[in-house]
């Protein structure tokens, strides 16, 4: 045959190969790891967008972190969402996925669908409903001034602590039915048997549950735990729409003050935005590995 | 019959669900409403709709910016549901060890945040003239570990044999791909569009950063912005949220068991 088909089938495929992934790869490359090496070197620049310079002591940004009381508040309420909301949220959505697996209970689709509904709304569709119903002149001051449970209108979204409350209260609508989900799919891959030897074995179903259920799930249960803290340092446009950071910078979130420094009204902070995201990804890639790897010890 | 010992559980289920449907219901009546029936917590539909609708006409570019997010989020869908299934395909049935090795570097950029990339990917759009375009809100979200990750995994179950038989009768390797993977994943490509269109149509952070001109702007920026003034119409801002929640809510009842497949996504 001709010299220019002198690629053996084998080879072909392999070129296939590679060709099939290259398009992904490169993208992934371009748009992820690229900026990420990006935002480390101007982390340690200062000055408006069109010329930056090294920054003197080259450790600057990241110095003036430190003194920076929005950011200490920013990472507070991060941890403090972290810490109350996340493990409310992923057990009750154990316990809900756990109440929904059962085979003799009526209605589980209707209950599956209601429960996973607020998943269908984007966040700032449900923080702008939020902020509504919450809002001084709103449904649930309302509701509660005819139950005669207060004397006069909260100011919800004004009062740090009240805002707080919100915030969690709004993650935890928008997030337990996602949760569930994946407990769902992964209850649905247990066996049924491995239920009735431990009736057998004459557990009783808390310690079903917690002997049987909570380990079989293991796997399932760290990923909902990495995706939750994932989402949860990067948490914006309910800090954004929500509350606006407010009342005085008590309920921002990092990413919030990190947009506010790169890109809000009259500055253009890119270097120090940077180091603080720098720090961000920082956390999420040593929560992610601290949590593998507390994956990984038994079995 | 409903079991009696179950009964605990109906109660609690009960109460779950009308605390996850609640707020929906609410906006959808106080879309209906004044802002002054909102304001003293009417929880009934109410005659305003059409008030709302004109006024949100007539404040808002509304049809704009629902044209933006639906050019946006298809042309999101599209890019990624292509560019990850050849990838996902590349990977798991011509796979070898230089592939799994590159695979497992793709996986970590799951660990980036979209904070940290935006600055550095603003100025590159900005360099590139890609602001206020569609090139610039899909770029960076077309090719995404989890997707590639997605693809890989269901790609498991297609049947070697076919691409043998396929190669014997002359397809060629992009051939096969196009011919026998893309019908046999049809599900697979049904859970992963419901996701991506979902993710494209509600993201806020990246269109804010890339799209600076009004005239670029998607549906969640456009209430995001209603609900900014001094004082707010609490009637006409639920009916903007009611315009920006129906296209996922539609997709969500029609396509529920793709939407949870593709939320769950490589979880087996």
């Amino acid at each position: 045959m001709e010299k220019k088909r002198s690629l053996t089938i084998g080879q072909k495929q392999k070129i296939a190969g590679w060709l099939f992934l290259i398009i992904a790869t490169v993208m992934i490359f371009v748009f992820s790891f690229w900026p990420m090496v990006s935002a480390l070197t101007t982390s340690f620049k200062t000055g408006s967008a069109a010329n930056m310079k090294w920054c003197s002591p080259l450790t600057f940004n990241y110095t003036r972190m430190v003194k920076d009381k929005i950011f200490k508040t920013s990472l507070s309420n991060t941890f403090l969402y972290l810490i109350i909301q996340v493990p409310i949220m992923l057990i009750v959505a154990i316990f809900l996925a756990q109440l929904l697996n059962n085979r003799d209970l009526k209605f589980k689709g209707l209950f599956r669908t209601c429960v996973f509904l607020p998943c269908s709304i984007s966040l700032v569709s449900y923080s702008l409903i939020f902020k509504s119903l919450f809002a001084t002149q709103g449904l649930i001051n309302s509701l509660l001034m005819k139950a005669h449970l207060i004397s006069e209108n909260i100011n919800w979204l004004g009062t740090t602590g009240t805002a707080r409350f919100v915030i969690i209260l709004g993650l935890l609508w928008r997030w337990t039915g996602y949760n569930m989900v994946f407990y769902l799919a992964g209850l649905q891959n247990i066996e049924y048997s491995v239920y009735e030897a431990a009736k057998i074995d004459g557990a009783n179903g808390w310690k079903t549950f917690w002997y049987v259920t909570v380990p079989l799930l293991r796997p399932v249960i760290i990923m909902t735990f990495i995706m939750s803290i994932n989402g949860t340092l990067q948490l914006f446009d309910e800090s954004v729409n929500l509350t606006n950071g407010g009342p005085a910078g008590t309920t921002i979130t990092m990413s919030h003050h990190i947009y506010n420094n790169a890109f809000g009204t009259g500055v253009a902070n890119f270097g120090y935005a940077s180091a603080m995201s720098f720090v961000v990804f920082v956390m999420v890639a040593i929560l992610a590995l601290i949590n593998l790897k507390v994956g990984d010890t038994r079995d | 019959m409903i079991q009696r010992r179950l009964i605990p559980s109906y109660i609690v289920l009960v109460i779950v669900s009308i605390f996850s449907v609640f707020p929906i219901y609410w906006m959808l009546t106080a879309a209906t409403n004044n802002t002054a029936d909102v304001a003293r917590g009417k929880m009934f539909f109410g005659a305003e709709a059409m008030i709302n609708f004109n006024k949100l006409l007539k404040g808002t570019n509304l049809w704009q910016s629902m044209g933006n997010s639906f050019k946006y989020a298809l042309a999101q869908t599209v890019l990624c549901l292509l560019v990850c299934s050849l990838a996902g395909y590349g990977f798991e049935l011509y796979h070898d060890k230089g592939k799994d090795l590159l695979f497992g570097i793709l996986l970590l950029g799951m660990m980036i945040p979209g904070v940290a990339t935006m600055i550095p990917l603003f100025r590159m759009m900005s360099s590139m003239k890609m602001l206020n375009t569609v090139w610039g809100f899909v770029l960076p979200a077309v090719s995404t570990p989890f997707m590639i990750m997605m693809f890989r995994q269901n790609s498991r179950n297609f049947p070697v044999d076919i691409m043998e038989a396929a190669r014997i009768d002359g397809l060629s390797e992009l051939g096969i791909f196009f011919r026998m993977f893309m019908p046999v994943m049809k599900a697979t490509y049904a859970a992963a569009a419901v996701i991506t269109f979902m993710n494209a149509w509600n993201s806020y952070l990246w269109p804010r950063v890339v799209m600076t001109d009004n005239k670029a702007q998607t549906m969640p920026i456009l209430i995001a912005n209603m609900a900014n003034g001094y004082s707010v119409d609490y009637g006409m801002l639920m009916m903007g949220v009611l315009f920006s929640t129906f296209p996922t809510l539609i997709i969500f009842f029609v396509l529920q068991k793709q939407f949870a497949e593709g939320i769950t996504g490589s979880v087996k």
